[in-house]
């Protein structure tokens, strides 16, 4: 049975959509194709983006046109793969929430018809699956958002959000690596940088592993961010079953 | 051998076709925002199509080349003045040491793109020698060109052939329809038929808020059918996402690798050029293509660009005249007597 559709983006790109909702299993999906495809070595594809239930792929027109990507693609896609769960990392990323780090809190507290106590507890009680990294470097997409706290993003994105920032967008939450323009409502900041282009690995996390927010309050903040300015700072990570 | 930077000038960055391979990080691609400008640029050079090249935006640097080179000026009319003469565009320019070459602020288009026949000696990072302003990679130090800054180059090269006939013709932006042909797709589907028809039918206006990442539309609401929200994917270049205020917003060369709002259709490649060249309030509109006909456009494109280099590789009449070679050849003697050249 087919279970994906190829749908165009343009005169260089394909957009292969696995499904609509974000879950384990479909990601999986995504990131056996990712393999599958690379294994094939399509010449003229130049790029892929992987995403929560879909694949971008960029190609060259010149080399390939959308007919023959799409045969191919059909072709590859009806092989049966599936990907394995390995071992679990979760990393523990330190928030310091509500008040000037996270103007949108109340705005989530009242859509959800909670208080903004209740939401930093459900917020941090759980394990974030990382399902891609993408929007900007290191930007991790996680799941697993409890759905009491699923809130619409701003009908107009801001055009500044500070990085570290700390939001909810729909049915994701995550956290803003860099300062960058965004939709998402902003609950709260870490001081830990996800993003260092001067660390020997710029980006701390990868795709497949967890992430656990803990709630600190504004004198923590203070003294992880002078410890993560002076390189002394040690994100903790569990690593257990998955 | 290269350029000391006097001015910065807006923004001034080296460019080239981008930083590919390294999205599924979240690195954007990057690289010049008019690619059309940016290879005439390098093809009156008969540089590598992809050899890294100045982008200047809307208020362009001050320059002084501290060794002989040959450069060529292309895209936006920024009145390009060489030691305080107008310093002609579209053709291959010998520059000397010492020189100085002024941009003013753009009165076509919006951006203009100077290649060097010397190469700019920066390094490959990823691949690529593109600025990234948002992650501070590539280019010169990650970031923009400013007073002080000094560009070298990696190799000696003063000498094309042909020079005389390397000459193209500028595009004229003022007479530009506005149309941009775009591919339907890939979320079409999210948003109601009346909506797709304001979306083809009605003129939207650029805004000031225009830069690497993306051209905000103002104009006729798109109404999605019940929200524009979809489960982030990837984005291709000119991408045009409808947040759910309505108002289109598409997507160019720094771009977001992945995003969360329904994209109605994506501009066709030949396209984008002409709509990066445009000014705050000018009007654009929809066209709606097949990505047959995008992808037959691009071809057509690549063979055109092709001709032009054969046309740059062909004897000009000046040459093949006697009467105007002795002509030249008096005019340069008479320079040289008065110590303007040699």
């Amino acid at each position: 049975m087919k279970d994906y559709k190829i749908l165009i983006e343009g005169d260089s790109s394909v957009l292969i959509v696995f499904g609509d909702t974000i879950s384990p299993e479909i990601n999986r999906r995504v990131t056996a194709a990712v393999q599958l495809i690379k294994e094939q070595r399509i010449e003229g594809i130049v790029d892929m983006i992987p995403a929560f239930a879909s694949l971008l792929i960029n190609y060259n027109p010149m080399v390939i046109s959308y007919d023959s990507i799409r045969r191919r693609l059909e072709r590859i896609l009806k092989m049966d793969v599936r990907g394995e769960e390995g071992r679990k990392r979760v990393f523990e990323i330190p928030v310091c929430y509500g008040g000037r780090f996270g103007p949108d809190l109340d705005n989530i507290a009242a859509h959800a018809g909670l208080t903004p106590e209740e939401v930093v507890d459900i917020h941090s009680s759980r394990d974030y699956l990382i399902y891609m990294l993408g929007f900007l470097p290191g930007f991790c997409y996680l799941g697993g958002l409890d759905e009491r706290i699923h809130t619409p993003r701003l009908s107009s994105p801001r055009l500044r959000i500070p990085s570290g920032s700390v939001g909810i967008g729909g049915s994701q939450t995550g956290i803003y690596p860099m300062d960058s323009p965004g939709g998402w409502q902003l609950m709260g900041m870490t001081p830990v940088r996800t993003y260092d282009p001067n660390r020997a690995e710029p980006i701390l996390v990868h795709a497949g592993e967890y992430i656990r927010f803990v709630r600190i309050g504004e004198e923590e903040f203070e003294d992880i961010r002078a410890r993560v300015e002076a390189g002394t700072y040690q994100v903790t990570v569990r690593e257990g079953e998955a | 051998m290269g350029f000391r930077v006097i001015k910065g000038g807006m923004l001034t960055t080296i460019q080239d076709f981008g930083r590919s391979g390294y999205q599924s990080q979240g690195f954007s691609v990057g690289g010049a925002m008019d690619v059309r400008s940016f290879k005439l640029a390098n093809l009156l050079l008969d540089n590598p199509e992809n050899e890294a090249a100045l982008e200047i935006t809307l208020i362009g640097p001050v320059l002084e080349f501290t060794a002989d080179t040959i450069i060529a000026i292309t895209g936006g009319d920024f009145s390009p003045k060489l030691n305080d003469e107008p310093c002609p565009m579209y053709t291959a320019v010998y520059v000397k040491k010492g020189d100085v070459l002024a941009f003013g602020s753009a009165r076509t288009g919006t951006r203009c793109y100077v290649a060097f026949s010397g190469y700019l000696a920066v390094p490959v990072v990823m691949g690529s020698r593109c600025t990234s302003l948002k992650s501070g990679i590539g280019g010169f130090k990650g970031r923009r060109l400013e007073a002080g800054d000094y560009v070298g180059e990696r190799i000696k090269r003063r000498y094309l052939p042909f020079f005389l006939s390397r000459k193209l013709k500028a595009p004229d932006y003022d007479s530009d329809d506005g149309v941009l042909r775009v591919v339907m797709g890939p979320q079409d589907g999210a948003f109601s038929r009346q909506g797709i028809e304001t979306f083809l039918n009605s003129e939207y206006t650029v805004t000031g808020d225009f830069d690497r990442m993306g051209c905000r539309l103002d104009g006729p609401i798109i109404a999605p059918k019940k929200t524009s929200d979809i489960i982030s994917d990837g984005i291709a270049l000119g991408a045009i996402q409808v947040p759910s205020a309505g108002k289109p917003i598409i997507l160019l060369s720094d771009r977001q690798t992945t995003g969360g709002y329904a994209k109605i259709a994506t501009v066709i490649s030949v396209d984008i050029p002409r709509l990066v060249q445009k000014k705050t309030d000018q009007k654009i509109r929809f066209k709606a293509v097949t990505v047959q006909e995008a992808q037959a456009l691009f071809l057509q494109e690549i063979s055109e660009l092709e001709h032009m280099r054969k046309e740059i590789h062909t004897p000009c009449r000046e040459v093949l005249d006697c009467r105007l070679v002795a002509r030249r050849l008096e005019r340069l003697y008479a320079d040289a007597e008065s110590e303007q050249y040699f």
